[in-house]
């Protein structure tokens, strides 16, 4: 019996660019958001709804309503860092299932790379300093050495290794090889990884994504339009968010907000990891994928490390395909914001339309899940479960 | 050692005496009146039961690595860390007086304090000594 969907998926782009010298941001913005109308078979002027993060240029969507011609019934900037697409999804499905809106595009687009941005300074935000920032800033926290902090902990405490941590690197570089607009193509072992610079101990570059320009966008429709449409729409079975931080100072570094998206989804879903065909999972640190993995349920607390290694999350070797489009570790990371990459490849996994080298057979149910801001500090959490046409 | 130059935090009203603390050689935290909870970093609510009624008190400075990282890219290498002090609660702060490979998790340091740019005090930490 088919499943019920309140939202479908009916379209997707990822800009190809990695390093966009020849385009502003809204330029990128427009670039996707006319793809994945095309993907979708729709139009501009079908589009009611428009979703973005709180990096749109103007104030909320007003400006890029304008910019791109949109003439709009519902609108959401809501800001949750890389997942904040994977919940825009959601706010999405619940806008058309309340009747607010029919079609929702939601975009990202950037460009860090070509404003020769050199290094990730944690935390830096619009509107004022944050209230955490005098007690913080002084002590030079970068992405990275906040990130390790998770890794050497949860190293601490049940034992991981940097040989397991690079088995997610190497996967996604098993993966990356077949994608033409991957940064990094090669295939690289074990031995590269642990052997590469260390950045901020434990994690060496390897174990970093890569930085990039680019962007991507999706289209959301209601079950009616997704009929009319013939049957590429992935339906959206289920989403969950999550908000985790510092507590007051009492907190775990060993697992991140997924522990809570995660369940929700799944229950809105009613499927259990073990359901799952092919999952996309936020790739920021080879740690992220690691801690994502045990707090989604796909195994247990502490063996995460067990379970990504000896090839498990490569397509055709292992049992959880994951990342097949190289992901962020080798594919691209455009604007830092690694959630929208994450669902575009899911979608292609439901579709069938993976690189055939990667494609999942029989692809049925698929999940992505967004890390935003820092696991080792506050981060939002975004997990979605998708399924094909005919799930 | 060699020289390294620490930003400059930013004082608000609310954690002024934090830093006024910190000046005369003090690690201060604050504490719940109604819960009796302490937290970090310091609020004028408390973010575990919402009472307005929190106070500030001297820790003991002492306290254990919960984790930590040496940022090898930088300029001059340093150590960042989450220390859970005494008084059970975790604080962003760095390391030092350290052999930066000597460093563990769990290994028991004590407060020490380095100027900013400005020369206001910041709490470091240190191993203990036996």
């Amino acid at each position: 019996m088919a499943r019920a969907a309140r939202a479908y998926i009916a379209g997707i782009y990822e800009h190809p660019t990695r390093k966009a010298v020849d385009k502003t941001v809204p330029m990128l913005h427009a670039e996707v958001a006319r793809g994945a109308l095309a993907d979708a078979g729709l139009s501009k002027d079908d589009v009611d709804g428009f979703f973005s993060d709180s990096s749109l240029p103007g104030l909320g969507g007003l400006g890029m309503a304008e910019y791109l011609g949109l003439n709009l019934k519902y609108t959401d900037t809501t800001e949750t860092g890389g997942s904040s697409y994977l919940v825009h999804l959601g706010h999405a499905a619940d806008a058309i299932a309340a009747g607010k809106c029919n079609v929702g595009l939601i975009t990202l687009a950037g460009r860090p790379r070509a404003e020769g941005m050199q290094q990730l300074k944690s935390g830096t935000a619009s509107g004022g300093q944050p209230p955490e920032w005098g007690f913080e800033h002084p002590y030079r926290p970068m992405v990275a050495n906040l990130y390790a902090m998770a890794a050497m902990r949860h190293m601490y405490e049940y034992g991981t290794t940097s040989e397991q941590l690079a088995w997610i690197k190497v996967a996604a570089s098993h993966h990356a090889h077949h994608n033409q607009h991957a940064m990094l193509r090669d295939i690289v072992t074990v031995e590269d990884v642990v052997n590469s610079p260390m950045i901020a101990d434990p994690l060496h570059r390897l174990d970093c994504c890569v930085i990039s320009d680019g962007g991507g966008a999706l289209v959301v429709v209601s079950p009616e339009i997704a009929k009319s449409l013939g049957d590429r729409s992935v339906k959206l079975l289920g989403q969950g968010v999550g908000i985790k931080h510092l507590n007051g100072g009492r907190f775990d570094l060993t697992y991140t907000g997924a522990a809570i998206s995660g369940p929700i989804a799944f229950n809105e879903a009613n499927v259990v990891p073990t359901d799952i065909d092919y999952a996309s999972i936020y790739d920021s640190f080879t740690i992220t994928v690691l801690e994502t993995l045990e707090d989604l349920g796909f195994c247990e607390k502490g063996k995460g490390g067990a379970f990504v290694s000896d090839g498990n999350l490569i397509s055709g070797v292992g049992r959880l395909p994951f990342n097949t489009d190289g992901g962020g570790l080798c594919n691209n990371h455009p604007a830092n914001r690694g959630g929208m990459t994450k669902v575009i490849e899911a979608v292609r996994q439901l579709r069938g339309e993976a690189h055939p080298a990667v494609q999942v057979p029989d692809c049925t149910l698929a999940l992505a899940h967004g890390t935003g801001g820092g696991i080792a500090q506050r981060t939002g959490a975004a997990t979605v479960i998708l399924g094909s046409n005919d799930a | 050692m060699s020289k390294h130059t620490y930003p400059d935090p930013d004082i608000s009203v609310e954690t002024e005496a934090y830093w006024q603390a910190a000046n005369d050689g003090k690690l201060l935290v604050k504490k719940c009146d109604a819960c009796g909870k302490t937290h970090f970093y310091p609020r004028s609510i408390c973010p575990c039961c919402f009472s307005n009624e929190t106070s500030w008190m001297e820790a003991s400075g002492k306290g254990h690595v919960y984790s930590y990282s040496v940022m090898r890219r930088a300029k001059q290498p340093y150590a960042i860390a989450y220390v859970r002090l005494e008084e059970d609660v975790t604080m962003l702060t760095n390391l030092v007086e350290a052999d930066l490979d000597e460093l563990r998790v769990e290994m028991p340091v004590e407060v020490t304090f380095r100027k900013s740019e400005s020369g206001q005090a910041l709490p470091v930490f240190r191993p203990l000594k036996d």
